[in-house]
């Protein structure tokens, strides 16, 4: 299946950004959305320099759900039909402020959470009406097995993850192919602040070189680099009695 | 961000791609603004070959945007894995300087952001007199946020190549009088080991960009250099049969052929990481050029020393450099010849043979390349670049690397 039409939510975090490049270079159609609209307009014009078609740009902030659902129809409408689409959007919580702050860990839990989920369902109503295409979500490796370190990440990515394994079940009967992308380290806007281990960092264009070979074979789920499948199953099989003692 | 600029301690300096081989790409407090990730195009008019970009963008990135659409640099150093920031900041020149100049004659606007002005755009024209310091200004007078830059139209992404083999200096300029004006690339590749009569034997090798119409490659995947090797792969004995390989395998006297344009301009770009067959010291660089009267003189006088010290690099590159301008206040190149070669880390030895290399080329009244440099005086970097004075006037105040302090702040003696 050649990817010609892409819808990218979050179109301006480093991982989406580094996708679509990736796409521009065979000529591609995209639909972007995403909050800072300056942003958006340089890198629509980024795209088109690399050889995109097409770029629509749209402003929405994912804070405001109630408008995800329009939001998607009218991105979608741009293109007409839709070979990709890309959940991109997130930020990476403090976690002792949101154990502090229930304002801010509702807010956070929100967006990377409901915003997310809610912008699938939208996504698969339209794709079950196209009966093809690839939905592609990002998830997270902390989604796996919550951590006292970033707990409130992992289980909204957590949340996500549950309603993408349900979701491509459903989806699949379609003929629609749900990717969810389990990113690691990635040295991105969002990470920006973190001191990362080097050797364990990946950049956003290795993680999009994963994903475009991901959503070309397609892959169910994407552990990415491919590392982080095996660190996340020694993770996952500590047993609480001595999980509970560790700090990770 | 003008803010957080100003808000570090010590002068900090925007990093790209690393590829200058001195202390001018790092930070007097060790703290970067890396550029990395703003490589973004802004704007690109293909009918007319102009593009605004971030300054982050590599050169290779842009020909991979530009070539097939029939647009190629109009200025390239040996390499493409160097931002465009870094080519303005260097104001980087390639084997077409004779024809075309430096990278900064073909920067038509440029926009910086200065921790006491804000955002300040500058071009020949506008705020000329920031325009010029930051030309090969080594990214001290500002952060650049974009650079407006005119390609060059090619009808094909292939070079007609021709390669002479010569045995000396001598036939070194007699070559480059008769084709320099005949190709718009020229450089060579010259044994620096050679003694006596062949001192400056080597490769003459010139090229036209071809007008066949191909504008793309099937690019074949770059090699890599996996590790760092124990000890120098560079030492005397490899180096004398590798520049005698080098030299006696063309054996016709010249050969002309059809090559991509990623060999002909970016040989060594095909070895990742190609700097590891030095080893853990590492290597330096030695870029002088000398204006052109005394050049055969001081030319055959500097490798005549470094062949003496056995401690050259494989091959040395040779290049006659034209008398087009450069707006840029402390621009390298100058019209004469400029000879670029490698060493091993060797500290001792390194640094007794270059003083005996600067004091040749200083009485010869040329200069050194400050993006090449870790070791120029400021005495010799003063004299040779006297413009540098109003360079340091237009500093961003914020802004320092350890070269610049290194040749401006230091005792004037050496």
């Amino acid at each position: 299946m050649t990817i010609k039409n892409i819808l990218i939510i979050g179109a301006t975090s480093g991982i989406a950004e580094a996708v679509a490049r990736r796409y521009a270079a065979s000529n591609c159609n995209f639909a972007l959305v995403g909050r800072d609209s300056a942003k958006l307009d340089v890198i629509a014009s980024d795209l088109t320099a690399r050889g995109a078609a097409h770029v629509s740009v749209q402003q929405w902030d994912a804070n405001d759900v109630s408008q995800a659902t329009a939001t998607v129809a009218s991105a979608w409408q741009n293109l007409a039909t839709v070979d990709l689409a890309l959940i991109a959007h997130g930020s990476l919580p403090e976690q002792a402020r949101a154990e502090e702050d229930l304002d801010y860990a509702i807010e956070q839990f929100r967006l990377n959470g409901e915003s997310a989920v809610v912008c699938m369902l939208a996504l698969a109503q339209h794709f079950r009406k196209q009966g093809r295409g690839t939905l592609a979500v990002i998830g997270s490796v902390a989604g796996d097995r919550g951590r006292p370190s970033n707990f409130l990440y992992g289980a909204a990515k957590g949340a996500v993850e549950d309603c993408a394994s349900g979701l491509r079940a459903s989806l699949f009967k379609q003929g629609v192919n749900l990717l969810l992308i389990k990113p690691g380290f990635v040295a991105t806007p969002m990470t920006a602040h973190l001191e990362l281990p080097g050797l364990l960092t990946a950049s956003a264009d290795q993680v999009a070189q994963d994903i475009l070979r991901a959503v070309g074979g397609g892959r169910d789920v994407l552990y990415t680099r491919w590392f982080w499948r095996w660190i996340m199953l020694i993770i996952k099989s500590i047993p609480v009695k001595i999980f509970k003692r560790l700090s990770l | 961000m003008a803010a957080a600029l100003a808000s570090g301690e010590g002068g900090t300096l925007a990093f790209g791609m690393g590829r200058s081989y001195g202390d001018s790409c790092m930070a007097e407090s060790d703290h970067v603004v890396a550029t990395a990730g703003f490589d973004r195009v802004i704007s690109a008019d293909w009918d007319n070959g102009v593009i605004v970009a971030q300054p982050g963008l590599t050169l290779g990135t842009l020909i991979d945007m530009a070539l097939p659409r029939g647009w190629f640099l109009p200025v390239t150093p040996g390499t493409k894995f160097v931002t465009l920031g870094g080519a303005v900041a260097n104001d980087v020149h390639g084997k077409n300087h004779h024809v075309a100049g430096t990278f900064g004659c073909h920067v038509t606007r440029l926009s910086l952001l200065r921790t006491d002005e804000g955002i300040v755009e500058c071009s020949p024209k506008t705020n000329a007199d920031l325009f010029q310091a930051t030309v090969g200004g080594l990214g001290l007078t500002g952060i650049l946020l974009s650079i407006e830059l005119q390609l060059r139209r090619v009808e094909s992404a292939y070079v007609d190549q021709c390669a002479i083999k010569f045995g000396g200096l001598d036939e070194f300029f007699a070559l480059s009088a008769e084709l320099d004006t005949r190709y718009e690339y020229a450089v060579a590749w010259v044994d620096c080991l050679a003694t006596g009569r062949q001192t400056g034997r080597g490769h003459y090798i010139v090229g036209n960009h071809a007008t066949d119409g191909r504008l793309r490659i099937a690019a074949p995947r770059p090699k890599s250099m996996p590790v760092d090797p124990p000890f120098s792969l560079v030492n005397g004995l490899t180096l004398k049969a590798f520049n005698a390989l080098y030299y006696h395998r063309q054996r016709a006297a010249r050969v002309t052929s059809v090559v991509g344009y990623d060999p002909f301009f970016y040989p060594l770009d095909g070895l990742l990481h190609w700097n590891r067959i030095y080893g853990r010291g590492g290597f330096q660089q030695y870029q002088c050029v000398v204006p052109f009267a005394d050049a055969p003189d001081a030319i055959r006088a500097v490798l005549s020393e470094i062949a003496r010290s056995t401690s050259g690099s494989f091959l040395a590159v040779l290049k006659r450099c034209g008398g087009i301008r450069s707006p840029g206040l402390l621009s390298f190149p100058l019209e004469g010849v400029s000879l670029a070669l490698d060493f091993a880390q060797r500290d001792a030895a390194n640094a007794s043979l270059f003083a005996r290399l600067d004091a040749l080329i200083h009485e010869a009244g040329g200069r050194l390349y400050p993006a090449k440099d870790a070791h120029m005086g400021a005495a010799h970097f003063q004299k040779a670049y006297p413009a540098w004075p109003r360079v340091e006037a237009l500093r961003d105040r914020h802004l320092q690397s350890r070269f610049w302090k290194r040749v401006t702040q230091q005792a004037t003696t050496s």
